[in-house]
C-alpha cells in the first residue's frame, strides 16, 4: 500500500473539516412568474456545468468564449427543457426558451434563459406541479433552487435526485376568487334549474296558510308563514347538502336517469299535495327527503363544472353557498308577494289549487321525458 | 499545480483592494444578465482538455465509465480521480460528479470495500461523518489491510473527538503506512488530549528522521507541527513550521488558513492581505481576508465582506449547512451579530468538535455573555485535556476550566 493515499486521506479530512467549502456545489436559479393564465421565467444555468454535460469548450482550450456559448444556444436550450417539465392544473405546458443571456453569480458565469410555458388557456392555474432532472445523472448533488411568484404569493424550494418533482398549490388569494366563482355557477344553477324551484314554490305555496280540517285558511301573522318557510328550506337544504358532498366526493353515485326521474317525481308529489293535502303540516320532511334526491341532481352539474384538484372543499362550499343564495332570493320574492296576498280568492284558487296543478302537469311531462328519454316539452 | 477548477471572469478582482472597480464591474454585472460584446470575451475558465494531461485524463477515465457505466473497475477509477480533483482543488463540484460514477452500488447496503470507502469520503464531505464511518468500518472489519480506510476513519474520530478509538485506529495503520505517517498519526492524537511539548517533540523528531519523505508528507506534518507549537505558545518555533511547509510550493487552503489565522492572532493583518492574495476563491481564505481587510481599515473590506455573504447566502439557499464555521465567526468578527453567531457556533459545535471549533463557540458566548452556551466546549476542553494558550484564557474568562 503506497502511504501517499493515506496521507491524502489525513490531509483531506481536515480540508472537509475546515476548508470544504472552497468553490461552491452546483446550483441552478430557477424564478418562475405567474400572472394570470401566463407562466413565464428565468433560468440561471452556470456555464461551467453546461461544459461539463455536453461540452461548450469546442476548441478545448479551456476558456469558454461568447462564441462558443452562442454556437450552443440552441443545444444547451433543447438540454435544459428536456430536463424541466410544468403542469397547470394537471395539463403539461410545453416550454419554449427565448434568446439567451449571461450573468454573473458568486461562482462565475451563467447563461440565462427566459422562459415561457405554453399552458392551455384557462385562467390563472390553481396548482403547479414542476419536475426537474437538471444534472441528475452527472451530478447527484447539484440543486435546482425556485422561485416561484404567483401573485402576491412568493414561494421558493429547492430541487435535487430525491426531490425532483414537487406541487405548488398557488396563493389562497385566489382560493377566494375560485369560492365566487362556484358561488355563482350554483347561483345559476338554481336560477336556470327550474324543477328546483318548482319542487320548493309547491311546498311553499301553502306556507301563508294552515289547513284545518281538510280546509286551508290563510294565516292572520306573519311569524307562523315565515316559521313555516324556514323550515322547510332548510330541511331542503340541509338534505340536498348532504347528497351533494356525498356524490361529489364520489362516495355515492345513482345513475343519472334514475336521479333526474325521482326530481320530476318530487315535484309532481308536492304540487299534487297542495290539490290534495296528505302531509299537512309536515312539509318539512318531504322537502328533507326529496331535497336528498335533489342534492344528487346538483352534484351531476358540479362534476360537470369540472373539479379543481386539492381545492374540492372550496368548489363543494362555494356551488351549496350559491345554491343557497338563489333559493334565499326566490324564497323571500315568494314571501313578499304572497303573504299580502293569502286572503284573497285568487291566491287560494289561481295560485294555490290552479298554481299547484299547472306545476303538477309540467312535471309529468318531465317525468315522462326523463324515465324515458323522449322529449315532449321545449324546456 | 495545474489550474484545474472554474475561474471566476474576473478571480483577482474580489480579492484585492486595487482592483476594487473591476469588483464594482462584476457587482453590477450580476444585477443584471448582459449579452457580452464580442465573440472573443471569455466567460468561463474550465480545465483544458487540449492541453491539461490532467484534463486529458479525466476526459478519457469519463468516457471509459460512460463505455461501461455498470463496470466497478472502471467507476471506481473515475471517482477516486475525481475526489483527487477535490484534495486538488477543495472544489465540491468533483463530489457530486464522483457521486454520480458510484450510482450503481450508492444505495446498496454493503457495496464493494473500493466503493465503500470512497462513499464514506464522499459522505465525510457533507459532514455524514456517522454515515461515513459505518462505511469505513464495514471496510476495514471487510479487508483489515485497507490503509485508506483506516487513515479516513481516524480523520472522522478526530473530529469528532473521539480520541481513545482514533489512537487505536492510528495503531492498525502503523504496520500499513510509512514511519512518519505513523508518528504523526499519533501525535496528532496525543496533542489533543495532553500537553503539546512532547506530541511536538515527537513530530519533529520523526521529520528529521525522514529526509526522504514526499513533499505531501511533509508539508501535512509541518502543518501539525505549527499548529501544536502555536499550542502551547511558542510562536516562533510555530511560525518556522508554517514557513517551512509554505516554502514546498504545494498551494493548500487548509495551511494557508491556519497561517493566517496565526498572522490574525498575532496582530499581523496586513501580512494576510498578501499572503493570500488571489486566493479568495476558497471561502475559508475569504473569510480571513475580510477578517483583515476589516482590521487593516483596507478599502476593499466592505466588498470583501458583501462577497463572502453572498456566497453563504447562495450556500444557504440550497440548504447547505456545512458553512457554520466559518460564518460564525464571520458574523461575529466581521458583522458583529452576536446572536446569530452564538447560534451557529453551538450547531458548528453540535457536529464537528475540534480545537477550532470550541475557539469559535467560546468566542461567540464570551461575546454574547451567555456561559451556559459554551458549556460543551468547556466540558470538551476538560474531557479531552488540551493544552491551548488560544482556548485557555476564553475559557477562564467564561468561568473557568472545569
Amino acid at each position: 500500500m503506497k502511504p501517499l493515499c493515506c496521507l491524502v486521506a489525513l490531509l483531506l479530512a481536515v480540508l472537509a473539516g475546515g476548508a470544504a467549502q472552497a468553490h461552491k456545489p452546483s446550483d441552478s436559479y430557477l424564478a418562475i412568474t405567474v400572472e394570470g393564465g401566463q407562466i413565464s421565467g428565468r433560468w440561471d444555468i452556470a456555464l461551467r456545468d453546461l461544459d461539463f454535460a455536453i461540452g461548450l469548450d469546442a476548441d478545448g482550450d479551456g476558456q469558454i468564449t461568447w462564441g462558443e456559448v452562442r454556437a450552443q444556444h440552441a443545444a444547451i436550450a433543447a438540454y435544459a427543457a428536456a430536463r424541466l417539465q410544468l403542469q397547470a392544473g394537471g395539463v403539461d405546458c410545453p416550454l419554449a426558451i427565448g434568446s439567451q443571456l449571461v450573468d454573473e453569480h458568486t461562482d462565475g458565469a451563467y447563461t440565462v434563459m427566459p422562459l415561457r410555458f405554453a399552458c392551455p388557456p384557462g385562467g390563472a392555474p390553481e396548482v403547479l406541479a414542476l419536475r426537474y432532472t437538471l444534472f441528475a445523472d452527472i451530478d447527484p448533488q447539484h440543486r435546482g433552487l425556485l422561485n416561484l411568484r404567483a401573485g402576491s404569493l412568493t414561494r421558493s424550494a429547492l430541487f435535487g435526485p430525491q426531490e425532483a418533482q414537487q406541487t405548488f398549490v398557488l396563493a389562497e388569494a385566489s382560493r377566494w376568487k375560485q369560492l365566487l366563482d362556484y358561488a355563482r355557477e350554483g347561483i345559476w344553477h338554481i336560477w336556470i334549474g327550474f324543477d328546483h324551484i318548482l319542487f320548493l314554490l309547491s311546498l311553499l305555496l301553502p306556507a301563508v296558510g294552515v289547513w284545518t280540517r281538510r280546509r286551508w285558511q290563510p294565516v292572520a301573522r306573519f311569524a307562523p308563514a315565515l316559521w313555516d318557510v324556514l323550515r322547510i328550506v332548510t330541511a331542503f337544504t340541509l338534505a340536498h347538502s348532504i347528497t351533494l358532498s356525498l356524490a361529489t366526493l364520489g362516495w355515492v353515485s345513482l345513475p343519472s336517469r334514475l336521479v333526474e326521474s325521482s326530481i320530476a317525481a318530487s315535484v309532481v308529489l308536492a304540487a299534487l299535495n297542495n290539490v290534495w293535502p296528505v302531509f299537512h303540516g309536515r312539509r318539512w320532511v318531504v322537502a328533507f327527503a326529496f331535497g336528498l334526491v335533489h342534492g344528487f341532481g346538483f352534484a351531476t352539474v358540479l362534476v360537470d363544472l369540472g373539479l379543481p384538484q386539492g381545492a374540492l372543499a372550496v368548489a363543494l362550499l362555494g356551488f351549496n353557498l350559491g345554491v343557497e343564495a338563489g333559493q334565499l332570493a326566490i324564497v323571500s320574492a315568494f314571501l313578499l308577494l304572497a303573504y299580502p296576498l293569502r286572503r284573497s280568492a285568487f291566491y287560494r284558487r289561481a295560485v294555490l289549487l290552479g298554481g299547484s296543478l299547472l306545476i303538477a302537469v309540467v312535471a309529468a311531462g318531465w317525468l315522462v321525458e326523463r324515465a324515458f328519454n323522449v322529449k315532449l316539452l321545449p324546456f | 499545480m495545474a489550474n484545474i477548477g472554474p475561474v471566476l471572469r474576473y478571480p483577482p478582482a474580489v480579492l484585492s483592494a486595487s482592483f476594487l472597480s473591476l469588483v464594482l464591474v462584476t457587482a453590477s454585472a450580476r444585477a443584471a444578465p448582459f449579452v457580452p460584446a464580442a465573440d472573443s470575451q471569455v466567460l468561463a475558465t474550465v480545465p483544458a482538455r487540449a492541453s491539461d494531461p490532467r484534463a486529458r485524463e479525466l476526459v478519457t477515465l469519463r468516457a471509459a465509465w460512460r463505455a461501461q457505466p455498470d463496470d466497478v473497475g472502471a467507476a471506481v477509477r473515475l471517482a477516486q480521480r475525481y475526489f483527487d480533483e477535490v484534495a486538488a482543488e477543495g472544489d465540491p463540484r468533483y463530489v457530486g460528479y464522483a457521486q454520480a460514477a458510484l450510482q450503481p452500488w450508492w444505495a446498496l447496503n454493503s457495496p464493494p470495500v473500493a466503493v465503500r470507502v470512497l462513499r464514506a469520503m464522499l459522505l465525510q464531505f457533507n459532514h455524514r461523518f456517522d454515515a461515513a464511518l459505518v462505511d469505513l468500518d464495514g471496510a476495514v472489519a471487510a479487508e483489515p489491510g485497507n490503509a485508506n480506510a483506516w487513515s479516513w476513519r481516524t480523520a472522522i474520530l478526530m473530529v469528532q473527538a473521539r480520541y481513545a478509538e482514533a489512537r487505536l485506529s492510528c495503531q492498525q495503520m502503523a504496520a500499513l503506512t510509512t514511519p512518519l505517517v505513523a508518528v504523526a498519526c499519533r501525535a496528532q492524537v496525543d496533542a489533543a488530549t495532553g500537553p503539546a511539548g512532547p506530541a511536538a517533540a515527537a513530530l519533529r523528531a520523526a521529520l528529521q528522521a525522514s529526509p526522504g519523505a514526499s513533499p505531501d508528507e511533509r508539508l501535512w506534518c509541518l502543518t501539525r507541527l505549527a499548529e501544536t507549537e502555536e499550542r502551547r505558545g511558542a510562536f516562533a518555533a510555530a511560525e518556522a513550521a508554517f514557513r517551512e511547509a509554505l516554502a514546498i510550493g504545494i498551494p493548500d487552503v487548509y495551511l494557508q488558513a491556519a497561517y493566517a489565522d496565526f498572522l490574525l492572532d498575532r496582530g499581523r493583518p496586513a501580512e494576510v492581505l498578501v499572503l493570500l492574495k488571489d486566493r479568495g476563491r476558497a471561502d475559508v481564505l475569504l473569510l480571513r481576508l475580510a477578517q483583515a481587510a476589516k482590521a487593516t481599515g483596507d478599502r476593499s473590506a466592505t466588498s470583501l465582506a458583501a462577497e463572502l455573504a453572498a456566497r453563504f447566502d447562495a450556500a444557504r439557499r440550497r440548504g447547505d449547512a456545512t458553512h457554520r464555521k466559518e460564518e460564525s465567526r464571520f458574523t461575529l468578527a466581521v458583522q458583529g451579530d452576536v446572536a446569530r453567531a452564538l447560534a451557529l457556533a453551538q450547531a458548528n459545535f453540535a457536529d464537528q468538535r475540534e480545537p477550532v471549533d470550541a475557539r469559535i463557540l467560546l468566542e461567540a458566548a464570551l461575546a454574547a455573555r451567555d456561559a451556559a452556551a459554551a458549556r460543551p466546549a468547556l466540558d470538551w476542553m476538560a474531557a479531552s485535556g488540551i493544552q491551548s494558550v488560544a482556548l485557555q484564557p476564553l475559557a477562564d474568562a467564561l468561568g473557568g476550566r472545569k
